[in-house]
């Protein structure tokens, strides 16, 4: 009962005790800072992300303290998720899509889950990330692609940990590695700016229609299993198959695969991919700049 | 001298969609497209009602380095648009402003705190979300805890801080900032007397370093002892600009005159938040027979109506009455009614009222601010300002005298007199 809002401002000294200090001198001649309305041609302006990659740096910090804050399996849900689908798949799909490689099966479906669960929780998770932070888009100014950019980064500790259980099934299937493996990190870089790509998408439209709260789940749903996650793109007829080169995410799965296993490189499939991944990218950042001018006003 | 903020024919123009939530689904906007693009085929006009609402129109204002701004209007008079702007949070429909140093902005005590992390880590996430570089948080970090008094809490998750707390660390964090221009809305609105008294003395000495600090609040006495200048915002327009005292009254006088009924019938649009809304806040007569004033003897009945949004949490009216200057006569909290002390509120719409007796208050204008409460402790909702009422002396009160009475309140005491001793007649000769 004792919160009462009230006068406490005596004991101040009056404001005409106090002279302005400052000098032109102090003041650079060019605006820091130009407040108008902006060019919509306008692109990312990397100087202003690189001033602020410190608070990207916390924003991901943030995002992978809480994750797992309240459960009893912590970060062990890293690992659960892919496994669980293993499991799920191995039962399902195992005898179907097994004969097509050389892989026992629960290796062949873990391969894809691990980048694929990564995939998924980042871009569901940076498609919600403005409107979840309502509060600080309203209330203070940052370079808002870093909300999205910063829920992708923080679900590489998860593909961290669910990669050691991927190795440990590797050594358990006594896989050999070669320097194939040395395509693993450009190909989970690829996958990240995939998610980043459509992260940015998402999370743009999401603020202003709501919509996309729901349909996103499903999007992932239907995505996995246009990305060779389940089962390899051979299962899919020769004159089809083109259709999933329009998908990056298959090709960047079955590299990994491929990585993994030491099998060859669809090296144009790959190739198509990455041009779309940054030619997608870059239509993203732009659609993302051009409506991040209006989050504030319809969030 | 050259101005540190220069801002130029600025304005805000918000589509506001009647009859519609703020924000719409695909499918309306891709038929509504669809349907005024077929429209305009057929040659007719827009058929979507979008009002145009212009938040501010036409600001031209320089400000100079180590000017301290106070801005005063009443609600929706474009303050806060006006901060957002500089603060980069929206832009200006038109106009520019110029800004020739670095902006630190609190508009909201606490930005981005996460109840899941503990103080520690919430100093340096709120840090780097001001502004703040790492190394930066790293140099004023013990002086943060000691502002904050965290004590022995550090390590803890700040969703156990008492709201004391809560509020001290997250003004702390904010206090440390240090931009060449600080721009700070009605932060000092919540929290209790001593975290008040802190928070503006390190505004004051915040400005004393020659920073420049764009002040609003709806506390005048802040406002007047804080700023060297004032602008009054009234329906999105600079009314007046200059000297603190003029201008504050300026203000008080002109706006502060008929708002003793308020009533907000689109829950919507009323004040409030998820927790509360206001639907009718009201000074009435508690008497019959009432003359078109109210006089010093008029018994008085202060009402208010509101939602309760969440249900089960126990809510508690706070109302401080001021004098026309914002000094506080007294307070009452709904909290000790018998009948709901403690107990959880159902969801719906409630009606609290309390009476003031006649003979209590000067003349003079009064002003109500009213805090909504939750179980206690938290304060969810705060509005200064919601009534504003004149009460008018009397002849017959005044019996002749002039001027106003000195003090706060004129109770009507009742005076004794009797004599003591009689002195002997021929030594007062």
């Amino acid at each position: 009962m004792t919160l009462m809002p009230e006068e406490s401002v005596r004991g101040l000294p009056p404001a005409a005790d106090v002279l302005p200090v400052s000098s032109d001198a102090t003041l650079p001649d060019q605006p820091l800072v130009v407040i108008e309305q902006r060019d919509a041609w306008l692109s990312i302006d990397l100087a202003e992300l690189w001033r602020n990659r410190e608070l990207l740096y916390f924003l991901t910090w943030r995002d992978i303290k809480v994750r797992y804050k309240q459960t009893v399996l912590g970060a062990a849900w890293a690992l659960l998720q892919p496994a669980f689908m293993m499991l799920i798949f191995t039962l399902v799909f195992g005898r179907l899509a097994g004969a097509a490689e050389r892989i026992p099966y629960p290796l062949f479906a873990m391969a894809g889950l691990v980048p694929w669960t990564f995939f998924a929780n980042a871009v569901s998770n940076s498609g919600n990330s403005l409107v979840n932070n309502v509060q600080l888009i309203t209330k203070v100014y940052f370079p808002r692609l870093l909300m999205p950019a910063a829920s992708v980064l923080a679900g590489l500790v998860d593909l961290a940990f669910s990669s050691l259980l991927l190795g440990a099934m590797m050594l358990y299937y006594g896989i050999r590695i070669t320097p194939h493996l040395l395509m693993l990190p450009v190909l989970f870089a690829l996958i990240t700016l995939c998610a980043l790509t459509t992260g940015m998408w998402m999370s743009a439209l999401n603020v202003k229609y709501r919509d996309v709260r729901f349909a996103l789940p499903f999007l992932v749903q239907l995505w996995l299993f246009a990305s060779s996650v389940v089962v390899p793109s051979t299962v899919i007829p020769e004159r089809l198959r083109w259709l999933l080169y329009l998908n990056p995410m298959s090709p960047f799965i079955e590299g990994c695969r491929s990585a993994l296993f030491s099998t060859p490189f669809h090296w144009r499939a790959i190739a198509i991919a990455t041009a779309l991944t940054i030619a997608g990218f870059a239509v993203a950042a732009h659609f993302f700049k051009q409506t991040e001018r209006s989050f504030a006003d319809f969030i | 001298m050259r101005p540190i903020i220069h801002i130029e024919n600025v304005g805000k123009r918000y589509q506001i969609a009647s009859e519609r939530a703020a924000y719409s689904t695909l499918r309306e906007s891709l038929t509504g497209s669809f349907t005024r693009s077929v429209n305009r085929l057929r040659g007719r006009g827009e058929t979507t009602a979008y009002r145009a609402f212009w938040a501010l129109r036409g600001i031209n204002l320089d400000i100079l380095p180590g000017e301290r701004l106070g801005i005063v209007g009443v609600n929706g008079a474009g303050k806060s648009t006006l901060l957002k702007i500089l603060s980069r949070i929206t832009e200006p429909t038109e106009g520019r402003a110029r800004l020739y140093g670095r902006v630190g902005s609190l508009l909201e005590v606490g930005t981005g705190f996460h109840g899941e992390l503990t103080g520690r880590e919430n100093i340096y996430l709120n840090g780097a979300i001001l502004g703040m570089k790492h190394a930066e948080i790293a140099r004023n970090f013990d002086e943060i805890v000691a502002f904050a008094e965290l004590g022995r809490f550090l390590d803890m998750p700040v969703k156990r801080f008492s709201s004391g707390m809560y509020m001290r660390l997250a003004f702390a964090v904010a206090a440390h900032l240090q931009p060449e221009i600080l721009i700070v809305d009605e932060v000092l609105a919540v929290g209790d007397a001593a975290f008040q008294k802190k928070c503006l003395g390190k505004m004051s000495e915040v400005s004393q370093n020659g920073r420049t600090v764009i002040f609003v609040s709806h506390n005048m006495s802040a406002v007047q002892n804080l700023c060297s200048r004032v602008i009054w915002l009234a329906g999105g327009q600079v009314v007046d600009d200059g000297e603190p005292a003029r201008v504050i009254s300026n203000y008080l006088r002109t706006t502060l005159t008929t708002m003793s009924q308020q009533t907000w019938p689109d829950p919507n649009a009323a004040p409030g938040n998820d927790v509360v809304r206001l639907r009718r806040a009201a000074i009435v007569p508690a008497v019959a027979e009432f003359e078109d004033h109210f006089t010093v003897r008029t018994p008085l009945r202060v009402e208010f109506e509101y939602w309760n949004l969440t249900p089960g949490s126990a809510l508690d009216l706070a109302v401080v009455v001021r004098t026309e200057e914002g000094y506080p006569i007294f307070s009452t909290a709904s909290g000790r009614e018998p009948s709901w002390a403690g107990r959880p509120f159902p969801a719906g719409l409630y009606r609290s009222s309390f009476e003031i007796p006649g003979g209590l208050l000067n003349d003079g204008v009064h002003r109500v601010d009213i805090s909504i409460r939750r179980n206690e402790r938290q304060i969810v909702y705060h509005l200064a300002d919601v009534l504003v009422f004149d009460v008018i002396d009397t002849a017959e009160e005044r019996r002749g005298s002039f001027g106003k009475l000195v003090g706060a309140v004129r109770p009507s005491f009742t005076w004794q007199t009797s004599v003591i001793e009689e002195p002997v007649a021929d030594s007062v000769r």
